[in-house]
């Protein structure tokens, strides 16, 4: 654990990231400004399981492994949206969500 | 000195991640979030999960940035400056987001932690025995779904991104 950080300091600082995400992910009209806001959000959550394995159960590690799968979904998750949005630009030559009516192959 | 260190990674993180969200650039927004996960990869490194610290900085800031990077290059001009909501549904989103960062913050101060004062320190050895172990509280079975996931989620982007049926369509309109 940070030597006189406490856990209520930490948890502030995800939190304050946790609700910047949201509110790119609300206020933005591009898809790919979406995607980054989901990465922060999802960054956000990940720091939280860390720091509440660290403080509160030190002996296991169930909150380091979930923060491994949440990683490894997260990577998965914007591998597939990069490839709908490039798909998506070659059809309708647009990534704004107003233009993006059909998502049909 | 932690302390210090950990507010300035604070306020660092802080301060790039509403830049990202509201700069009206999309490279410079990429380049702000790649400071927030190198911020985060340094907040693992002060809580001693050096091995976690690792896999955010390989596979955040050295692949999923560059994946993105890729794809606003393949899709923007450099200089395309994005629109972004009216000024009354920023200002309606922004109170909204308050009004969550308030409820949240008295949730968390309101409830009694019990810290455990410590200073263990976790090596990859101990990580690694307990992602493969199959007895009580192992991870194996996770770990395979995960790899499975992987390896779907590769084959289903390639297949996405191939647009078969576009390049049929092309050769019938040129």
């Amino acid at each position: 654990m940070i030597e006189g950080i406490s856990i209520y300091e930490i948890l502030t600082l995800t939190t304050i990231l946790f609700f910047v995400g949201v509110y790119g992910f609300l206020t933005r009209k591009n898809l790919i400004s979406i995607l980054i806001s989901i990465e922060m959000i999802l960054n956000a959550s990940v720091v939280n399981f860390v720091v509440i394995n660290k403080y509160l159960y030190p002996d296991m590690l169930q909150g380091v492994l979930f923060s491994i799968f949440i990683i490894a979904v997260a990577a998965a998750e914007t591998a597939l949206a990069v490839a709908i949005i490039i798909n998506l630009y070659r059809q309708i030559s647009s990534v704004e969500v107003k233009d993006t009516e059909v998502m049909k192959y | 000195m932690e302390k210090i260190i950990f507010y300035i990674l604070a306020v660092m993180m802080i301060v790039f991640a509403i830049t990202a969200v509201t700069s009206r650039k999309m490279l410079r927004s990429v380049i702000y979030l790649l400071f927030v996960l190198c911020g985060v990869a340094g907040i693992f490194f002060l809580i001693d999960y050096n091995f976690l610290a690792a896999i955010q900085l390989t596979v955040y800031a050295g692949g999923i940035i560059v994946l993105i990077i890729f794809s606003v290059l393949l899709v923007h001009h450099i200089e395309l400056k994005l629109d972004m909501a009216k000024p009354i549904r920023q200002i309606i989103t922004a109170i909204g987001c308050l009004i969550g960062i308030g409820v949240f913050l008295t949730t968390i101060y309101s409830y009694p932690f019990k810290v455990v004062e410590n200073s263990n320190i976790t090596t990859t050895a101990q990580i690694g025995s307990k992602l493969l172990g199959y007895g009580e509280g192992g991870f194996i079975l996770p770990f395979e779904v995960i790899s499975v996931v992987l390896l779907a989620a590769m084959i289903g982007a390639i297949v996405i991104a191939k647009g078969k049926k576009l390049s049929d369509k092309n050769e019938e309109t040129i």
